[in-house]
């Protein structure tokens, strides 16, 4: 698994003119990789990279074919004898809700949390800087803790040892992704990814939807029971002339509706009171723990507050950028995106080439630009700035 | 050994000196804003008010694209009737702003940072952590050797 974007380049190797010719040769068959392919976190991306979703994918599939079959069930089963007996709407009103809960899943699952890119080499050698002033040569582990202040509140930033930085408040490094993911509120493993900032709003949704689904067909169904008994025949006779599959589509009803509006009604108060599952847990904002009188220093005080900017509050973009190409090269280590509508064209941290080879490296554009700059004259900083806008008008066309 | 990640080491161009971070403020909540206190590598290369007037234009550009109010409501009770599905159609405000700032840091280098020998990148790029400032070094001219900064950089390893 590859820490680094790039390799680091030697600058012994750079003074061999016609090495570093050679070398530019071998580096053209390598095509430009997207910064996905050398994701370092444990995710799989589908897609070219527009979907994200953990590696340990638990039971997604197991999810879905619940819902699928509970709800292929009822529609095949229960529908054409309500239909028949009560009302159309009731197939309309079921078919909407399983199409709302598909589509929460599927976004809670396929969307980026609000994974924290690892801190750049240059970022976490001046964060030990900072914390190594003593100078001493001996190499000390960075200290764990950094205390801030938030609204008059003391809150402990821990350092991240796989991602080189302190954890921003309300980040924590999820195991089983191998990422630092922001306002982290659990990894569920029935929707295969963590639950964070960016897809909390989807997971909510979802619950929420999933418990009016199973509530909705349990009582079909127990309608449906009880009308097929009223004609005439006994409870138990009625349940032992339908097909054993409805039954079967009750117990499952059953079982996941308290343990769904459970879940529910916990992550209602969690979004009423502006807290995640994970702070909950830990009781990190108990009164009780302890001598110290601590409160949420996230909260607005306010139910309606909470709830609205929680779930209406503004979409954060990912961070990632993972649609970027990243060049593997080691004479162009260059960060530069062809540039899709949606993500922000990235600077251009490249350096001249002014040996007298030009041959274009592997197709980026920003490259090209490089290339094509007469290799003789020196390139003052002015000419990077405008290297950087023309990269970014290259990426925009 | 000194490392250089994004720039060749070669004579009569720039070369990259060090990297100054400008990390979160997080007195205000989970918010984005970047703090105000200047870097003192920076103390010789740019004027104090020049950088404090950018980071603050930065934080209230944040702070808009943040801003918790009317417009974000309905954006989000939109995107929650059709299933987040507009989503996938509409930019949203924050990205919009987002393009903003972009723009805006282009020109603040252009303008400003390009002359001194410094670059700004956009945090977006460092995952909103940091604002990372470039310093360069015009080994052509001058004939000012890098600053000790960089060597006690490496000696930190």
């Amino acid at each position: 698994m590859k820490n680094c974007e790039y390799q680091q380049i030697d600058p012994r190797a750079l003074s061999v003119t016609p090495l570093s010719a050679q070398n530019l040769g071998e580096k053209k068959a390598q095509s430009p990789r997207r910064k996905w392919e050398v994701f370092p976190g444990k995710n799989r991306f589908f897609c070219d990279g527009r979907l994200i979703l953990s590696r340990q994918s638990g039971v997604l599939p197991l999810t879905m074919g619940l819902i699928v079959v509970t709800c292929g069930l009822f529609f095949a089963f229960d529908c054409p004898f309500l239909v028949k007996h009560l009302t159309i709407f009731i197939p309309v009103i079921g078919g909407v809700l399983f199409v709302f809960v598909v589509i929460s899943l599927l976004r809670t699952s396929f969307t980026d949390p609000g994974i924290l890119p690892r801190a750049t080499p240059d970022e976490a050698a001046d964060i030990e800087r900072q914390i190594d002033t003593s100078g001493s040569s001996t190499y000390r582990p960075p200290p764990r803790t950094k205390e801030i202040l938030i609204n008059q509140q003391v809150v402990k930033l821990k350092y991240c040892f796989t991602c080189k930085m302190f954890r921003p408040p309300r980040t924590s490094h999820c195991s089983l992704c191998d990422n630092c993911v922001e306002r982290f509120d659990h990894h569920c493993p029935w929707v295969g990814n963590c639950v964070g900032k960016r897809n909390y709003r989807f997971f909510y949704s979802f619950i929420i939807s999933l418990s009016f689904l199973t509530s909705f067909i349990f009582g079909c169904v127990i309608t449906h029971i009880t009308l097929r008994s009223q004609e005439g025949k006994s409870l138990v006779q009625a349940i032992e002339e339908s097909p054993a599959r409805y039954p079967l589509c009750l117990v499952i009803c059953f079982f996941s509706i308290w343990s769904i509006l459970g879940l529910s009604g916990f992550h209602t108060y969690l979004v009423a009171s502006n807290l995640t599952t994970n702070e909950d847990i830990k009781g990190s904002w108990s009164s009780k723990r302890g001598a110290e009188e601590s409160e949420n220093p996230y909260t607005y005080n306010s139910i309606i507050t909470n709830c609205c900017v929680t779930l209406c509050g503004p979409m954060p973009p990912s961070t990632k950028d993972v649609l970027e190409r990243v060049v593997h090269s080691s004479d162009f280590p260059v960060l530069c995106s062809p540039g899709t509508p949606k993500t922000t064209p990235q600077v251009l941290n490249v350096s001249s080439r002014a040996a007298p080879t030009s041959e274009p490296s592997p197709s980026v554009g920003c490259t090209q630009q490089q290339a094509r700059q007469p290799a003789a004259t020196a390139l003052d900083l002015k000419q990077m700035v405008r290297l950087v806008a023309q990269c970014h008008a290259d990426g925009e066309s | 050994k000194a490392e250089f990640h994004n720039l060749q080491e070669l004579r009569h161009s720039p070369s990259l000196v060090t990297k100054v971070f400008i990390q979160r403020d997080y007195s205000e909540g989970t918010m984005c804003r970047f703090q105000a206190k200047f870097p003192s590598e920076l103390d010789n290369r740019i004027e104090r008010t020049l950088l404090e007037e950018t980071v603050k234009t930065l934080n209230s550009y944040y702070a808009e694209a943040e801003k918790i109010g009317g417009q974000s409501y309905l954006e989000g009770c939109l995107a929650c009737a059709t299933a987040y599905i507009i989503f996938l159609c509409m930019e949203t405000r924050y990205e919009k702003v987002l393009r903003k700032i972009s723009g805006f840091i282009q020109e603040q280098n252009e303008k400003i940072y390009a002359p001194r020998g410094l670059l700004l990148t956009d945090p977006i790029e460092r995952g909103m952590r940091v604002l990372e400032i470039s310093v360069f070094e015009d080994r052509g001219s001058g004939g000012s050797s890098p600053s000790s900064t960089m060597s006690s950089g490496s000696s930190a390893r």
